[in-house]
């Protein structure tokens, strides 16, 4: 019981990293109708770009919880904004001269924009992990398992744990507040439903389009520096693996559905972990790829997405 | 949406250069340049005695800001020009009747040719300025690839099914004969079998990986473009994976050494029983190396005139009906399933080969070998030649893997570049960008031109303009 609990906190955290990148997916999704297959590249370059801001800042876990918090807001902030143009400029360069183009164009095209990104940041920053001293320390103790010998099982919730859960809730709330109560968020559903039609009733469709992706980036340099501050490394190829992740937490949500994106991301992140734990570590990815198969598979609509009709 | 249509009939609108907008665009372009480059580019970070630090690279940056911003503007100017010219001078008529062009009249002997300088090319090779070794060597490697790119071609370029893991054939090739040769054979038949497991292996590893390319196709049949494109690179890497953690079968990965291709049983060393020793010739370890070429030449052209044949037969023409619409396909009577499962099959069936060689040829094989990276390069091999092309990919396959080799070369390249990187290092780089410039500005690959299959009369080449799809 204790260390199922224990696995259920390392397992929700994971998932609101995978479920914040896996937003980026969805909506870009839902809007053009394409995998941004470059978007967990995105993810690594906010990742990386926070952990250079943060070295830069010459921050440590031994500054002062102020002046910690100080500096992170100010890390985030920039690797959102960076992240941000990179999408940004993603979109300009690579996908918006090739709507009407044909089916597969603007997918290889993210193919190579994926290459572009991760070599561009190993040859720029040299292939080498990144490490990092903890910065975020200290947790609180959950539950203790009182054992004869000595040898307790203590449940314990990291305060970075805290702070990566309650940001995400966060961010979310603040996220479905733009997209449902907010004019931008209107565009934005409209533009989703019927983009002819939104641009007849004077809403600029490629200015929406460039907005989801900088949306999706910032959330997705959100996770990223997140992630750097959990595991204390990064590098230039983890944007795959968790790109893929993310993507089958969107595709398991339904894609196109942002709360679907958040659920599918937690439910991921769980089965990870719980993989891990109670399986085998080596395969836990897998574990992972074998339920995006499945899911594609027998469920295409995912858990909150609705069943997508062809029409001739 | 706005589907950018290019009017070439009507007469082109006046491009006025206007000084501000094109300074200001000039200035956010130089501002977005700096905002991607100033966090990865000028602030590297570098390891000294363990401790992670930062040093400044502006000059770099701001050489890129730099060039960004002038070709930015080289571009404006060339449209302006453009535009102005061609309102000046009146528009020509266009003539109906294209007068036929270069490659209509030799296009024809593009692949004779070609096949004349590939049987030849072991004996030319002594004249090359690198020495003929290294020569054959690099030929045996762009001449994999071409097989790899169009075994893959009738997946993607035919069956216009995107596979994103098709390394993952080329690994059950390998691993095939990997296993059988130092495994099974020699537990069934003795260690005599050994320099005969390559021509034993090479089938069974084509069955096998055909059978892989089955059973990984049923779950995808009923999935679309980019959904099947993700699956089948989850596949891709599910197989390495398991490759990798998968210790008592695989060596995991350290990886296996096998044994290298005999020429039908005499072993390329200097020994008795030989090759050398049988035909009585001093030993030379070219022989291994033309031997080599000559073999999967024969390979790679057994894909070409099997794919080239298929695509003739009702299975192939069903291929390439499916690329262009499914639904349509499946109201016509055309069984979707099987049409998917042979190309799966085929083009899997290829792969297997290739890996299969492969790992005769290095001796030696490990999971790092069948790395996503390697599925995308061969893809871009595919979408560069032009989907569809086998042509195409043959040139798009040597100007890939030759630039690789001419990167290594470049010590001109050095002096330009910041200290410490090699050209070599931006070979994945330029590929990636290939992609999406040729997606841009060449859709339909280098060779746009399409022999149709199948004909009334007359055979007609299409251009690419003409296919809704864009590859015919």
């Amino acid at each position: 019981m204790e260390y199922f609990l224990q696995q259920l906190i390392n397992g929700l955290t994971l998932g609101s990293i995978y479920g914040l990148i896996a937003i980026g997916y969805t909506m870009v999704y839902g809007i053009i109708g394409m995998i941004n297959f470059a978007h967990g590249d995105v993810f690594m370059v906010g990742s990386v770009v926070s952990f250079i801001v943060l070295l830069g800042l010459g921050v440590t876990g031994g500054s002062g919880s102020f002046t910690i918090i100080l500096a992170l807001a100010l890390v985030v902030i920039i690797a959102m904004l960076i992240a941000a143009v990179y999408n940004w400029t993603i979109e300009r360069v690579a996908y918006r001269p090739l709507r009407g183009s044909f089916r597969l164009a603007p997918l290889i095209s993210a193919i190579g924009m994926s290459i572009v990104l991760q070599e561009f940041v190993r040859i720029a920053q040299e292939g080498r992990p990144k490490p990092i001293q903890p910065i975020v320390t200290g947790g609180y103790e959950v539950m203790r398992r009182v054992s004869a010998n000595g040898n307790d099982f203590v449940v314990k919730i990291s305060n970075m744990q805290i702070l990566i859960i309650l940001s995400t809730i966060a961010l979310m709330a603040i996220f479905t507040m733009l997209i449902q109560r907010t004019s931008l968020g209107r565009a934005q559903r409209a533009c989703e439903q019927d983009q002819k039609m939104a641009s007849l009733l004077g809403i600029n469709v490629d200015r929406t389009i460039s907005i989801t992706f900088i949306l999706g980036a910032a959330l997705a340099a959100f996770a990223g520096m997140m992630f750097f501050l959990y595991y204390n490394v990064t590098d230039f190829f983890i944007g795959f693996l968790a790109g893929i992740k993310a993507f089958t937490a969107a595709v398991l949500g339904g894609i196109g559905s942002i709360p679907g994106a958040m659920l599918g991301g937690m439910v991921i992140g769980l089965i990870e972990v719980m993989w891990s734990a109670y399986f085998s570590v080596e395969y836990k990815d897998v574990a992972a790829f074998t339920i995006l198969v499945i899911v594609l598979i027998f469920m295409p609509q995912g858990l909150l997405g609705k069943p997508e009709v062809e029409k001739v | 949406m706005s589907v950018a249509v290019k009017d070439t009939t009507s007469k082109a609108e006046v491009k006025t250069l206007d000084a501000f907008s094109l300074a200001k665009d000039l200035i956010g372009s130089a501002i977005i340049t700096m905002l991607i480059l100033t966090p990865i580019v000028a602030l590297k970070t570098t390891m000294q005695q363990g401790v992670l630090f930062i040093s400044g690279r502006w000059v770099l940056a701001a050489e890129l800001t730099a060039a960004v911003v002038i070709g930015r503007l080289l571009i404006h100017l060339y449209t302006w020009y453009k535009s102005n010219v061609a309102a000046n001078e009146v528009a020509p008529v266009k003539t109906v009747v294209k007068s036929a062009s270069l490659s209509d009249k030799y296009g024809k002997y593009v692949a004779p040719a070609l096949l004349i300088f590939a049987l030849l090319l072991p004996m030319l090779s002594y004249g090359s300025p690198w020495g003929e070794k290294r020569t054959i060597d690099l030929a045996i490697y762009i001449l994999t690839y071409i097989m790899l790119g169009w075994g893959l071609n009738v997946v993607v370029g035919l069956a216009g099914l995107l596979d994103l893991g098709y390394v993952a054939f080329y690994a059950v090739g390998a691993y095939a004969y990997a296993l059988l040769s130092t495994v099974l054979f020699p537990y069934l038949f003795g260690p005599g079998i050994l320099p005969w497991a390559f021509y034993i292996t090479l089938p069974l590893a084509g069955l096998l990986a055909a059978t892989w390319g089955i059973i990984l196709g049923f779950p995808v049949l009923r999935l679309r473009g980019d959904y099947l494109a993700i699956v089948t690179l989850a596949f891709g890497e599910m197989i390495r994976l398991v490759l990798i953690n998968w210790f008592s079968l695989t060596n995991g990965p350290q990886g296996i050494i096998v044994p290298k291709a005999t020429f039908f049983g005499l072993p390329f060393k200097d020994e008795a029983g030989s090759f050398s020793a049988f035909f009585n010739i001093p030993y030379d370890r070219i022989h291994f190396y033309f031997f080599l070429y000559y073999l999967i030449l024969a390979l790679a052209l057994v894909t070409y005139f099997v794919t080239k044949r298929l695509r003739r037969l009702p299975i192939g023409r069903a291929w390439e009906a499916l690329r262009e619409d499914e639904i349509a396909c499946r109201s016509l009577g055309i069984n979707t399933t099987t049409t998917k499962l042979t190309a799966f099959a085929i083009g899997a069936m290829f792969g297997g080969f290739a890996g299969s060689f492969f790992a005769a040829r290095q001796g030696f094989v490990s999971p790092e070998s069948f790395v996503y990276i390697e599925s995308a390069l061969i893809l871009a091999i595919v979408v560069l030649g032009g989907l569809g092309s086998q042509i195409g990919i043959v040139f798009s396959a040597i100007a890939i893997m030759g630039s690789f080799e001419i990167f290594r070369e470049m010590d001109f390249m050095k002096a330009v570049l910041p200290t410490g990187t090699e050209p070599i290092q931006f070979r994945m780089l330029a590929v990636g960008l290939a992609m999406v410039l040729m997606m841009r500005f060449r859709p339909r690959g280098f060779v746009t031109k399409r022999e149709p299959t199948v004909f009334l009369k007359e055979k007609k080449s299409i251009s690419g303009d003409m296919v809704a799809e864009g590859h015919g």
